[in-house]
């Protein structure tokens, strides 16, 4: 796998008794580069990302993280990833400290006093330092799973809907966050939500899924308009109502 | 690469768990010390009323700490398993690069922990208030404990296999297994007061040995240790059958998703 590349999937199928829910697709995600899997509820995102969190595993295909396959070397390619979803708090029965700890040393993350009293910094975390996570509100919740994911500064970070819950204003400082990630450190981030102003914002490249595949790819700002339709949404629509209108990739 | 850290992880997350919580921290005392009183008052009751001489102090009071003892272990198993299961930490735990041995490891070392609480309560209690001193059994204590414990972290990790598999719910086919198996063990009878089929199950469970063991040094008979060995290794056999257990369920879960999208519901 070239050095650019930080995901490398080729042609993952997931199945559910008679139901595909991933369909043979193949795609990268690079070095400093923002993807977005986009797609209507039921598509095959969720499950892409489970499997490549390895917590679900693939009938058929490949994933590499960092040129490790994820199922010869689970464990240090694992390591090399880190993710946050709204569907996966952290428990609310451990203050933010020790969440971060303990998930620290389950990444194997060095200088880890250090490394955690930076996130606290970084997402504004302080005040909550001591406090359970399960009294915190959604939104310093989904912050704390944000300062999780990070912990380990990971070279594939795995975001599915990370700023559901957020205000507006939380909601572009955590963007701006992520993309600074992306554009400082080395690693590439993929990035699902519904919301596609903030799509538009972040992403360097999206990919549409619909029926568990891949149906386009591009650039979002352009992509639109590729298609003869005015805004992301508007393409998103397309795709979740008449996917069989768009060309398959 | 079994890392440490990670082992130790999973023992920090329960050690937070227990100092920030009294409804935690009190059952590991808490139960071990009813028993031990409770017990403890019937054998001196049976000591007044029975003209045959025995001393039900150590043979009554003594199986009672020894059962205790398997059952903490157990549960200090699986408790540690369900913190995961409440918290619905499954997802963040397992997208680690946590290994299998490394989860199973924490949660075995943990119970240890927690389980040693219990056996000094126990012990303290037995001792000081009942007279029963541990040193009549001798140094075939350390057999009898080792079996034990390690039929109880056998019985721990398929309590958690059992609840990975079909759900949070089933957690109550978990708590009853102890009282399931006592009845074969012999804990209070010898297993020659058993009908011919029970008898057959005693013999593949090693506390049976234990407890008749523990029956024939107090009334002055040799221990052979022959069968104390067997009781180790066929504990140990449980320990790699359990533990095979877990792994294959675990697997399903990948394959199935389970993991993924484990929750309070019964998914059975």
């Amino acid at each position: 796998m070239p050095a650019s590349k930080t995901l490398s999937v080729q042609n993952l199928t997931k199945s559910y008794n008679n139901l595909r829910a991933v369909d043979k697709i193949s795609f990268d995600v690079n070095r400093n580069e923002i993807v977005g899997l986009l797609g209507p509820n039921g598509a095959g995102k969720t499950t892409a990302i489970n499997m490549i969190l390895s917590i679900l595993e693939p009938d058929e295909g490949t994933i590499q993280i960092e040129g490790l396959d994820l199922h010869t070397c689970r464990s240090q390619a694992i390591g090399k990833t880190n993710f946050a979803a709204v569907y996966a708090p952290l428990p609310g029965n451990l203050t933010v400290f020790q969440n971060l700890r303990i998930f620290g040393m389950l990444y194997g993350v060095r200088g880890l006093s250090k490394r955690i009293e930076e996130l606290l910094v970084q997402f504004d975390l302080v005040t909550f330092r001591d406090k359970k996570c399960g009294v915190l509100s959604s939104g310093e919740q989904t912050r704390v799973g944000l300062a999780k994911a990070m912990i380990n500064r990971p070279q594939l970070l795995l975001l599915d809907e990370p700023t559901t819950s957020l205000d507006p204003a939380t909601a572009r400082d955590i963007r701006a966050k992520i993309r600074e990630l992306a554009t400082h450190e080395t690693g590439g981030v993929l990035w699902t939500s519904h919301n596609m102003y903030e799509v538009e914002e972040v992403c360097d490249r999206v990919l549409f899924l619909s029926h568990g595949r891949i149906l386009l790819e591009g650039d979002p700002k352009t992509l639109p308009s590729e298609h003869g339709k005015k805004t992301l949404e508007e393409l998103f629509i397309t795709v979740a109502r008449e996917p069989l209108t768009l060309e398959v990739r | 690469m079994t890392s440490f850290r990670r082992v130790l992880a999973v023992l920090l997350r329960q050690y937070y768990l227990l100092r920030g919580s009294l409804s935690r921290t009190v059952p590991l005392f808490a139960w071990v010390a009813v028993d031990m009183i409770l017990w403890g008052f019937l054998t001196r009751y049976l000591n007044t009323v029975t003209s045959s001489g025995l001393n039900f102090v150590p043979v009554l009071l003594g199986a009672v700490l020894l059962w205790d003892f398997f059952i903490r272990i157990m549960q200090g198993v699986t408790m540690a398993f369900f913190e995961d299961v409440w918290s619905r930490n499954f997802l963040n735990v397992f997208a680690t690069p946590l290994l299998i041995s490394e989860y199973v490891g924490g949660l075995v070392i943990s119970s240890m922990v927690t389980s040693l609480l219990g056996v000094v309560a126990m012990l303290l209690i037995a001792t000081l208030w009942f007279h029963l001193s541990v040193l009549v059994y001798g140094i075939i204590m350390i057999p009898f404990l080792l079996s034990l414990f390690l039929f109880g972290i056998a019985f721990g990790i398929f309590g958690c296999a059992l609840v990975l598999r079909f759900g949070p719910a089933s957690e109550w086919f978990i708590w009853p297994i102890p009282a399931l198996i006592s009845p074969f063990a012999g804990v209070l009878y010898p297993v020659s007061t058993l009908p011919h089929w029970m008898q057959g199950v005693a013999r593949i469970l090693p506390p049976s040995y234990i407890f008749e063991g523990l029956r024939t040094i107090i009334s002055g008979g040799a221990v052979q240790w022959l069968l104390l060995v067997w009781s180790i290794c066929l504990a140990g056999g449980y320990i790699l059958l359990a533990y095979g257990c877990f792994v294959c369920v675990y697997k399903h879960a990948l394959h199935t998703g389970l993991i993924a999208r484990y929750s309070a519901e019964n998914l059975s």
